[in-house]
């Protein structure tokens, strides 16, 4: 994992945790942890998680709902603090360090968390100030990424008066201002509409063509397919796998899943019946109730058999699916479980 | 109207890739000037984000301000000492003096609490709760105690400044005869006070703002605003109150009384006031104290 990472870093500055000529990577996490305590009690949102980031890179942490993303990036970003582990976001510590950290981050949060006071310029204005700039300076930041990102006809526009697309446009805009080391990206499609979302994908290309690091968390697979380069597969708290979409479909998730559900209960070993073991390109057979789950290489005629199969154990079968070699594979074949966005 | 926001939105897409993509144009990111913040520089621009909203939203503001004390006085000491119903009013002070005077510091105490209040916790309320906006603010490059205390600033600065609208209010608005005998000997020591007063009722504002849930805002008025002003010796100093002991120790419990006293100790000490070192122990104290229970609950709640 620090191995890829240390591949991916473009920069090579000095290690300033101490850790020898390894090179610098704009994420680094060790064993990070948050446990909530709770009236109901303790809740384990990350449970030790080791990320390696590179300085360029667009780095994806996928998974579900609830798998403990927004806690990561809320960590990386200081305003979660660790119960446990490090984390270095540009070679800074983000517990020692949080305000050397919001220096060097621009981060664009799920929610909307513009300044409905202020116009969309007076948003970069302001902001960019936050960051140090001088008024003029701070007006000619606003202008550029106003121009930038479409949004200069709203420019005296109060911020409530905006789309769902335009706030998400210049939320990004706004964590851009003071030209951040990392662009931290939790959710940035979610709840927007397909053509919105294409678009900002394209911005957030075009960003990282500029150079930008980027992390982005994302529960749609097919986001992390779109934009990643590499990606992190998180679930329960914990990196079940990462790397680049082809290593991780290249692993057991380059295989075709074929799921039959039949009108019963299966019973033990109809799955090996026809030979399925036997049979050239499959590594995994499950049985769980009513249903058989393949996992193969060579798809084709893999479902007759099952058909076949089930009518001589006289079970009809309810449906069936074919799932081919994608992050959603990948995660069937980790966790065992269907993708739940 | 579908159509042209989408087309709107499809330009921006080809717009931004056109601003990065083509050589020369503005790109946003090599092409941007390099941030030096420093704590002055981030706590000067959030109190001008401030001054940008309130002159923005100066109509209400005016309002807010102006509004209370303009009523109050056109009533008590225009309007019912024109119906020869003044009598009952101001019988607490001392003999000779009108009831404006016992009003203008009581009315600046009141104004410099409500508007304290007001302008802390109303917004904190807003920023902590759905969208959490806070997190804007929690994101710029200064510790979060700092934000805390710019908040409680910018709320001072406020509540000072409603506290000063009062007085030409009051000075201006009366029947004949009822004007305010005001005589300020210690100048500074009014602006000490009045200063110590913001601070107070900011630093207030900003525990209340954090620790309050925002589906009980109505309770603020209900059991902290109401009581405060009634109970506060608003409109009866607190030396009136010795024909109820009891009363006049229970409402010892209340800041606001402590700036109504320390007001009329040194705009109408002719009225009778609070001995001066418990209104300014209470005043100081009481400022650090819940100055520091909000900028430790605030900075809890920010960071979770």
């Amino acid at each position: 994992m620090t191995q890829s990472a240390a591949q991916t870093g473009r920069q090579a500055p000095r290690n300033q945790a101490g850790d020898g000529p390894l090179e610098r990577p704009a994420i680094r996490t060790e064993d990070l942890r948050k446990t909530y305590k709770t009236s109901r009690g303790d809740v384990q949102a990350v449970r030790g998680i080791d990320l390696a980031v590179g300085t360029g890179e667009f780095f994806g942490l996928l998974g579900p709902n609830g798998a403990g993303k927004s806690t990561t990036i809320g960590m990386l970003t200081t305003l979660v603090v660790p119960t446990g582990g490090r984390a270095w976001v540009a070679g800074i510590d983000v517990v020692a360090d949080p305000v050397g950290v919001k220096r060097r981050i621009g981060v664009v949060t799920q929610n909307n968390t513009l300044d409905m006071q202020l116009t969309v310029a007076e948003n970069l204005e302001f902001r960019s100030r936050f960051f140090g700039l001088g008024l003029r300076e701070a007006a000619r930041r606003a202008e550029q990424l106003l121009a930038a990102f479409g949004l200069e006809d709203r420019r005296k526009a109060i911020a409530t008066d905006l789309s769902g697309g335009q706030a998400k446009r210049l939320l990004i805009a706004r964590a851009l201002v003071h030209k951040p080391d990392v662009l931290f990206l939790d959710e940035p499609t979610a709840g927007l509409d397909p053509q919105t979302r294409v678009n900002l994908w394209d911005m957030l290309r075009a960003l990282h063509n500029e150079g930008q690091t980027i992390l982005l968390t994302t529960h749609y697979m097919e986001e992390a397919e779109a934009l990643c380069e590499r990606v992190a597969v998180v679930d329960h708290g914990e990196v079940l796998a990462s790397g680049t979409i082809d290593e991780l479909k290249d692993g057991a998730g380059a295989d075709t899943v074929i799921t039959v559900r039949y009108e019963g209960a299966v019973p033990d070993g109809l799955a090996l019946r026809p030979g399925l073991n036997t049979r050239p390109g499959i590594s995994k057979v499950e049985t769980e109730g009513d249903q058989v789950r393949v996992f193969t290489r060579q798809p084709d005629g893999v479902l007759g058999e099952l058909v076949t199969a089930g009518a001589s154990a006289g079970l009809t079968v309810r449906d069936a699916a074919q799932l081919k070699p994608s992050l959603e594979t990948v995660f069937l074949n980790l966790t065992g479980r269907e993708y739940r966005e | 109207m579908t159509t042209a926001t989408g087309d709107r939105q499809a330009d921006a897409g080809a717009l931004l890739s056109r601003a990065l993509g083509a050589p020369g144009a503005a790109a946003i990111i090599t092409d941007a000037p390099e941030p030096h913040p420093t704590l002055m520089k981030t706590f000067a621009a959030m109190m001008a984000r401030e001054g940008r909203v309130l002159r923005r939203n100066m109509i209400g503001t005016f309002m807010r301000t102006v509004m209370q004390p303009l009523l109050f006085v056109f009533v008590f000491t225009y309007v019912l000492p024109k119906i020869g119903a003044a009598g009952i009013l101001g019988a607490g002070a001392a003999a000779g003096t009108t009831f404006a005077t016992v009003l203008l510091p009581g009315l600046m105490a009141s104004m410099l609490f409500t508007q304290g209040i007001m302008a802390v916790t109303f917004p904190l309320v807003m920023e902590f709760s759905w969208q959490r906006t806070i997190e804007d603010r929690a994101l710029a490059p200064v510790p979060i105690r700092v934000l805390a205390i710019q908040k409680i600033i910018a709320g001072a600065v406020q509540a000072f400044i409603g506290a000063l609208i009062v007085i030409p209010i009051v000075l201006l608005v009366h029947a004949p005869g009822q004007a305010p005998q005001v005589n300020v000997t210690n100048w500074a020591l009014l602006a000490f006070i009045l200063a110590a007063g913001s601070l107070l009722t900011a630093s207030l504002g900003l525990l209340l703002g954090t620790l309050m849930d925002p589906r009980k805002m109505q309770m603020l008025f209900a059991a902290i605003l109401l009581p405060a002003t009634m109970l506060g010796c608003v409109y009866y100093p607190w030396s009136a109150l010795s024909s109820i002991r009891w009363l006049q120790i229970a409402v010892l419990v209340n800041p606001m009384v402590y700036m109504s006293e320390g007001l009329r100790a040194v705009l109408t000490p002719q009225t009778g006031h609070l001995a001066m070192w418990a209104i300014l122990l209470v005043l100081v104290g009481g400022t650090a104290l819940l100055g520091y229970l909000g900028t430790k609950a605030f900075t809890r709640r920010v960071l979770n």
